[in-house]
């Protein structure tokens, strides 16, 4: 068995919408397995599907080499489940919660004791392990969430969108534990509408949108299937931006659009920049900024889905800012 | 990851072993009953209220009701205890749908255990709410003159009755917590449902004076055989005739949404 995580043709409907029309994907043991896409793509379904807890009207689902629907116990004790929200018990404390799930795995009293000491010890949760859960931050509680889906040390780990509403910094705690967790052996299916995460978490990326699969493979394929790089252009004066957008236009394409006071498009030819310069000098245009850059996530899907990753949802402001901020790509400035 | 086995008591089939599931339900029931330690505001529903509602129908409406409270709290108590019961039951909804609305079943559901040991271990602790609600009520019954003349056998039956009843109507409790929206919707209901249903029973009233529709109907309702039955068990008289409707009517409710309450506990939990 090379694969943790196996789907074929997956099909799922919910009344008249067709959540997931056919999914097919894989993750590597040891691996992570990111599956990008925007609000509503499909990517709880599956993973619900993955986990037990819901069954495909179509397509199988082999978790662990066993099937999720004929062999869901089985699936079940191999896999761990961290969800959008954090699914604990906010009238238990934080020892409470991990002593319940250690107590339905079989553990004794002792052992769950310990196992609980040890994941609250491992995610920072010591001093407020006596704690009733309702008084934790949100970070706090994805992290106690996250230590309740380690409790039977599961080979393969259902992460569906553990950051979603989380301030940077819990974000980046997050994800160290993460990274952490895959390096000791686990295998993840990590889902997020963040591309950024996907980008510094996944080995694989499975993009899907509107319950399909649109484009796959690592971070840096993904980049490279939409022209490799981007060029930015600044004209230093704001009334130039119309002009300088038509001319970038003129040489590269109706991909070329505004954001804000720049002007970008894909580079699919060498002989962008220099056309670009020329027109610039022939028009007169004052350029404060040109650039080259590796196209990020965020336009590779902009050119599969044809529409933004939007982190849709409603708490998912903090998130949002670090991605930009985060995105902040790495310029190869050319100052004319 | 590293060291260790999975943990879980499960064989190769992937079922799971009748005793293991047993394990798993007392085990969630003990999730259910350590978490009071932590939300005195749980404790304040299951005892402050109950014991308020003996204070006010004592003094406030028994002298008028009965001539004196003592003789009013004879007749009353074992009807507030029967309607504490019923609207307790409603904790059990509120329960069901928290855990449901939060994502807690989805967390249980992920893991390899009996599928129903989530729902009866709330159930087995919420029972074992109502038997120390019926003791508390009963206690401070005792302190303000209410006297059990039917014996400790008859005390003994009295609270199995009630327990059984609990029982049947807690599958409505889980259909109701399968259903609602969220926990607000859930009292909301129930206190539309209950209040109308125990206050047209012979719980806190002799029947007599009501019109003749009114009398009709709290002659059928279940209340009214449960309060009977409790204040015939307790206080000693002839009981046969209540205790039956009552175990008749717990039977038809059990009957009829045990498996309205599953299908929609399969389906959704």
């Amino acid at each position: 068995m090379t694969y943790a995580i196996e789907a074929e043709g997956l099909v799922k409907r919910f009344r008249d919408t067709e959540a997931l029309a056919g999914v097919d994907l894989a993750a590597r043991k040891g691996s992570v397995l990111g599956l990008l896409g925007p609000n509503g793509a499909g990517k709880t379904t599956a993973v619900r599907i993955f986990a037990t807890l819901l069954r495909p009207d179509a397509g199988t689902a082999r978790v662990a080499g066993h099937d999720v629907v004929r062999e869901a116990g089985v699936v079940r004790a191999a896999v761990g489940l961290t969800g959008q929200y954090a699914a604990v018990d906010e009238n238990l404390t934080g020892t409470e919660n991990l002593l319940l799930i250690g107590r339905l795995l079989g553990l004794s009293r002792r052992a769950a004791k310990a196992r609980a000491a040890e994941l609250l010890e491992r995610f920072g949760l010591t001093p407020a392990a006596g704690r009733a859960v309702k008084t934790f931050s949100g970070g706090m509680r994805r992290r106690l969430d996250l230590a309740a889906s380690l409790v039977g040390r599961p080979s393969i780990l259902f992460l569906d969108e553990p950051t979603t509403g989380l301030d940077p910094h819990s974000r980046g705690e997050l994800w160290g534990m993460l990274r952490a967790l895959v390096a000791d052996g686990a295998t993840a299916l990590l889902t997020t509408q963040y591309l950024n995460e996907a980008d510094v978490l996944a080995d694989d990326i499975v993009v899907i949108d509107k319950g399909r699969v649109i484009a796959e493979g690592t971070p840096d394929q993904l980049k490279s299937q939409v022209g490799g790089q981007v060029l930015e252009l600044r004209p230093i004066l704001g009334r130039d931006l119309t002009r300088a957008y038509a001319l970038v236009a003129g040489a590269a394409g109706p991909q070329a659009r505004i954001e804000g006071e720049t002007v970008t498009a894909p580079v699919k030819d060498v002989e962008l920049m220099p056309a670009v310069v020329r027109a610039l000098d022939r028009e007169g245009i004052a350029v404060g900024e040109l650039a080259l850059r590796r196209s990020s996530l965020d336009e590779v899907f902009l050119a599969l889905t044809g529409h933004r990753a939007e982190p849709g949802a409603p708490e998912g402001d903090g998130g949002a800012a670090v991605q930009e901020e985060e995105n902040e790509p790495r310029k190869a400035v050319m100052r004319p | 990851m590293t060291a260790g086995t999975v943990t879980a008591p499960i064989g190769a089939s992937g079922r799971v072993p009748p005793l293991a599931g047993v394990r798993q339900t007392f085990t969630m029931a003990w999730r259910s009953l350590v978490a009071v330690k932590h939300n005195p505001l749980e404790l304040v529903d299951y005892s402050i209220t109950p014991i308020m509602f003996v204070f006010l129908f004592t003094y406030v409406l028994g002298g008028q009701m009965a001539g004196s409270p003592e003789a009013y709290l004879k007749y009353a108590l074992p009807g507030i205890i029967v309607q504490n019961t019923l609207f307790m039951t409603m904790y059990t909804a509120m329960a069901l749908n928290t855990d449901l609305t939060k994502g807690v079943f989805d967390r249980l559901r992920s893991l390899p255990i009996a599928r129903s040991a989530p729902l009866v271990g709330r159930i087995t602790a919420d029972l074992a709410k109502h038997v120390w609600a019926m003791l508390l009520m009963l206690g401070l019954g005792l302190l303000l003159g209410f006297r059990i003349t039917g014996g400790f056998g008859g005390f003994l039956l009295g609270v199995v009755l009630l327990v059984v009843f609990a029982a049947a109507v807690s599958w409505i409790a889980v259909l109701i917590g399968m259903l609602a929206g969220d926990a607000e919707k859930v009292q909301a209901f129930a206190f539309t449902l209950i209040f109308p249903i125990t206050f047209t029973s012979s719980a806190f009233v002799i029947v007599d004076t009501m019109p003749g529709w009114l009398q009709a109907w709290s002659d059928v309702n279940p209340v009214t055989h449960l309060s009977d039955a409790f204040r015939g068990l307790l206080l000693g008289g002839a009981v046969a005739e209540p205790v039956l409707w009552s175990l008749v009517w717990a039977a038809g409710i059990a009957l009829v949404f045990y498996p309205l309450a599953m299908r929609s506990y399969r389906a959704k939990a």
